[in-house]
């Protein structure tokens, strides 16, 4: 670094600096320098400021996303609600560590370039693209999750009206969450479950906020024609309404399926209105939803959300799969970065003088890190 | 043959001096030292190619729609439904290629790409490889667009229909829910078309932006640059916050359209205001995009055919940067009649009214500049004079369209035709023809004919106002636009227009074939044939593949008075006074204000 200051110092500036410089060659021209700059620290300069401006136009483009996430969001506010509980934060909380250490790996590396630490820059370069793969696993292993229920983008997820497939909506519900058995609804439900109903909507904690929001909804000229339900709800859930007794967050009678909302096969013939469906759905399975959601409303039902917005969770996924899917194309290519620097450090070409490329991919990644940051609480922790 | 070989003989002496003269035209030789090139000169002059194939396209459109328009009733086609579908894909196909292949790229790709670099004393841009890769991804985008030609021909020849739709007839803005479900055209094809331009014009613009902050010579300061550059820099910036938008506006509606994501289409609970203000985000800053580039031309043309130094530079170059930043925050005008609440819509026009403060600043300092100045009507000057004189009618009505009682009006009328025609057309065409009139010396070495470029440059002028000056008048009694037929009261309006529009087009074969015939026969252009101080015109014409033989020296861009007029032959040289500065070292520090 001190070595390019100095240069600088030199002869900055073209007037001067093509006259000096070809003249009397009064500073070398050293192989990484390209013919139109005059000297190594106007190059890095350049190379930096451009890769500023380049990540500006990237947050741009994503702006257009998170500018769509709002509005949607804002319009749909239960949609969101009850959609984000099929995406698996845990799987999104390892993903954050795993960009985030990568992130860290990839900074130790544009210091292990700048100091010329050849073996050194190898390894965390090495260990970056490591980070970038194993956010890339991750990620296709939820993929693959929300394929298997359906739950892709547009026509092809099960919500669409214009959906062909075999899929029925409600299964898939907690997707990965459920194998892992960690962080279900159930869980948050568990919190208030000895607590009367309606007074767990303030004891849940986090999900305070939410809880009351959602329990507002559910009020409104959405829910009242379905009161006349409602009254029937407190009455104990029937044997094959388990599904429903999560709902409303007293203690599971026993571990099975504990969030599976609409699994076909557990619903008893009593609640067969309730089976799937929307459409079939009669009132008072809607109902006593509707109540028990509004009641604690830890999570929003399926049966819960307004017709209108059953047919509308699949723009959650479509704006789930836009947004990670351009982060994780932003990811492939920073490894695609990442692995040509990898190449270039092991020829030795980088140090003190000359580390511009591991710099500008180093801003990149934390780049693509960033909007993952973002991503991840928007997309999977909200309320 | 003895007459021939005469001016062989008289050439040879000069000849002895440069024995084969080296510039960037033959430096190198081949198909690929043209494809690979790094040289932003050939990049610039690939670019013209390819933009130039755009502009023939989207005027034949435009002269197709107005022979539609000649008459009411069906006109290019006996059936009435061809031809009212007929003409909707040419208007579509006109306003998009226009847009998105002409004029957005036309200033900044072609004239920004030569001078730029040369400007800043550089030998090339920041970014060189990147700068021929925006070349290489917007002949890529402007492919998607000629298989949207190519589908609507082969439709209407033989009926099928390629992959992706035939055609485009959803107007250039691709507007939503119609874009999305019902259009049978090929949505999807032209907005990827669009979608890859976009980053085109985004590498050029980080490029440009990284060569101003970095390339400048010792001794230019950011206030000591030439006002195109400032023109390109506030264009550049655009370019950079507002394309990727689009992109992602398009990303979105392209798969709507695919897979029906809900977004924008109210039956999936979408919200199609909600394309609107995405892609007026990018589109309206995208005039700026347009219009800013073209200003920067404009000042440099009437400073050096004045005679007289910019008046209040300072003042310009401000405001370029104020209407770019402006022209982010006025995109809800568009919107006045979609259902936009009451106080967006206030807001929306009153930053509206204040872009037409800055804008009000360049032509008040321009007509300053030629105030007393000695004004010498050459081509590139009467270009600029014409570009005055629309820019301010295509202003000045902007202003009675950001009124938003007058917009309940005229919106989607003709008079909003008029409008923008004048401003993209009047001004952006004005200016890009009278660069490139400009530069054309410096591009090829070679001088064009004079007079035959005044008479393509009047005939232009006239042509224009009489297509466009009428269209107002029809707006303003009712005639919506993008109608193919209309009732009898607008039908002479209708004819005048289309009349003028062949005027116009006439007029642009002339130009395009002047410049062909400068090519194969014209003079040999002189290093400085207009007088201009700015540093592209103190290399040799066309200039070396480095291009500068020695350094230039940077002096006040507009301080004319080091030049004095010799010949026809030799052009501008300078002044003794000027040489003994130079000698002297002092013209480095030299300014005249």
């Amino acid at each position: 670094m001190s070595s390019i200051t100095t240069n600088a110092g030199d002869s900055h500036g073209g007037g001067d600096g093509h006259d000096d410089g070809h003249d009397d060659g009064h500073h070398e021209h050293p192989p990484f320098l390209a013919h139109h700059f005059d000297t190594p620290e106007q190059q890095y300069t350049t190379g930096k400021l451009g890769m500023w401006v380049f990540l500006g136009t990237e947050l741009l483009m994503f702006g257009g996303l998170f500018c769509a996430y709002a509005v949607y969001r804002n319009n749909h506010p239960e949609v969101f609600e009850y959609a984000h509980t099929y995406l698996n934060k845990w799987w999104g909380a390892v993903n954050t560590v795993v960009l985030l250490v990568s992130s860290f790996t990839m900074a130790w590396a544009v210091r292990a370039a700048q100091l010329g630490k050849k073996n050194q820059l190898s390894v965390l370069l090495a260990l970056t693209l490591l980070g970038g793969a194993g956010f890339m696993i991750i990620k296709t292993i939820e993929y693959r999750d929300k394929w298997e229920h359906a739950l892709f983008p547009g026509k092809f997820n099960v919500y669409n009206k214009n959906y062909t497939g075999t899929h029925t909506p409600g299964e898939g519900h907690g997707g990965i969450e459920h194998g892992a058995n960690v962080q279900s609804p159930a869980t948050d439900n568990a919190h208030g479950g000895g607590a009367p109903a309606g007074e767990s909507a303030h004891d849940t904690g986090v999900g305070g906020k939410a809880v009351v929001k959602s329990a507002n909804l559910m009020t409104g000229p959405e829910a009242s024609p379905r009161s006349e339900g409602a009254n029937t709800a407190p009455q104990g859930p029937a044997p094959g309404e388990h599904a429903e007794v999560i709902a409303q967050g007293k203690p599971t009678p026993g571990p099975a399926n504990p969030v599976i909302y609409f699994d076909p096969n557990s619903l008893g013939a009593a609640s067969d209105a309730a089976k799937i469906v929307p459409k079939a759905a009669g009132p008072a399975g809607l109902a006593t939803d509707a109540v028990h959601a509004g009641e604690h409303g830890a999570h929003l039902a399926y049966a819960d959300l307004a017709n209108r917005d059953k047919v509308r969770i699949n723009t959650f996924f479509s704006i789930y799969f836009l947004m990670t899917g351009l982060h994780g194309l932003h990811v492939v290519i920073g490894m695609g970065l990442i692995a040509w620097v990898l190449v270039k450090g092991t020829q030795g070409i980088f140090g003190p003088a000359y580390y511009t490329p591991v710099d500008l991919v180093g801003l990149y990644w934390h780049l693509v890190d960033l909007i993952w940051i973002f991503l991840f609480p928007l997309l999977y922790l909200i309320h | 043959m003895s007459v021939i070989s005469t001016p062989n003989q008289f050439e040879s002496p000069a000849k002895s001096h440069e024995p084969h003269e080296q510039h960037y035209l033959n430096h190198s030789k081949g198909f690929l030292s043209w494809a690979l090139t790094l040289d932003h000169k050939r990049i610039g002059l690939m670019y013209m190619v390819l933009v130039l194939i755009a502009l023939f396209l989207g005027g034949t459109f435009a002269m197709l729609l107005r022979t539609e328009l000649i008459a009411p009733g069906p006109t290019l086609m006996a059936d009435k439904a061809a031809a009212w579908n007929l003409y909707n894909h040419m208007f579509s196909l006109h306003g998009a290629v226009m847009v998105f292949l002409f004029i957005i790229p036309a200033v900044p790709a072609i004239l920004g790409n030569f001078v730029l670099p040369m400007m800043l004393g550089a030998k090339d841009v920041a970014f060189p490889r990147l700068n021929l890769l925006s070349l290489y991804v917007y002949a890529f985008g402007a492919m998607f667009f000629l298989y949207v030609l190519l589908s609507g021909v082969i439709h209407a020849w033989t009926g099928t229909s390629l992959p992706g739709g035939f055609g485009l007839d959803t107007g250039w803005t691709f507007y939503t829910p119609y874009s999305s479900t019902k259009s049978m055209s090929g949505v999807i094809p032209a907005t990827f078309g669009a979608f890859v331009l976009g980053f085109s014009s985004i590498l050029t613009g980080v490029n440009f932006v990284s060569s101003i902050h970095t390339l400048r010579p010792k001794g230019m300061g950011w206030f000591d640059m030439p006002l195109f550059l400032w023109g390109l820099y506030a264009t550049s910036i655009i370019q950079i916050l507002a394309t990727p938008v689009l992109a992602i506006t398009l990303m979105l509606l392209i798969t709507e359209r695919a897979i029906g994501i809900g977004i924008f289409d109210p039956a999936l609970g979408g919200d199609p205001v909600l394309y609107q203000h995405f892609f007026w985000f990018y589109s309206h800053p995208a005039v700026y995009i347009m219009i800013l580039p073209a200003m920067g031309v404009i000042s440099e043309i009437i400073s050096t055919f004045s005679r007289r130094h910019i008046f209040g530079y300072t003042f310009i170059a401000y405001s370029s940067i104020a209407i770019a930043l402006l022209g982010f925050l006025v995109w809800g005008h568009h919107m006045f009649t979609s259902g936009q609440s009451a106080l967006a819509n206030v807001l929306f026009s009153l930053i509206t009214f204040s872009v037409a403060i800055p804008s009000a600043v360049k032509v008040f300092n321009w007509v300053t500049t030629m105030y007393k100045g000695s004004i010498r009507l050459q081509t590139p000057m009467l270009y600029a004079i014409g570009f005055i004189w629309m820019f301010s009618i295509g202003g000045l009505t902007g202003i009675f369209l950001a009124a938003l009682s007058v917009d309940i009006h005229m919106h989607d009328t003709y008079f909003v035709v008029a409008h923008f025609h004048y401003v993209m057309v009047g001004s952006m065409l004005f200016a890009f023809i009278g660069g490139m009139n400009y530069w054309f010396p410096k591009m090829f070495g070679k001088m064009y004919n004079e007079k035959v470029a005044v008479f393509a440059a009047i005939l232009l002028f006239i042509g224009f106002n009489l297509t466009f000056f009428i269209q107002f008048v029809a707006g303003s009694q009712g005639m919506p636009r993008r109608y193919a037929t209309y009732p009898v009261q607008f039908v002479s309006h209708h004819f005048w227009s289309t009349i003028g529009a062949y005027v116009m087009g006439a007029s642009l074969v002339i130009v395009l074939f002047n410049w062909v015939a400068a090519l194969i026969n014209g003079k040999k252009a002189p290093a400085n044939p207009w007088g201009s101080n700015t540093l592209e015109w103190q290399s040799a014409s066309p200039p070396p593949h480095d291009n500068f033989a020695t350094a230039p020296v940077v002096t006040d861009p507009y301080y004319l008075d080091r030049w004095k007029f010799v010949s026809d032959e030799e052009g501008w040289v300078l002044t003794d006074e000027a040489k003994a500065a130079l000698a002297a070292g002092a013209a480095r520090t030299g300014r005249a204000h």
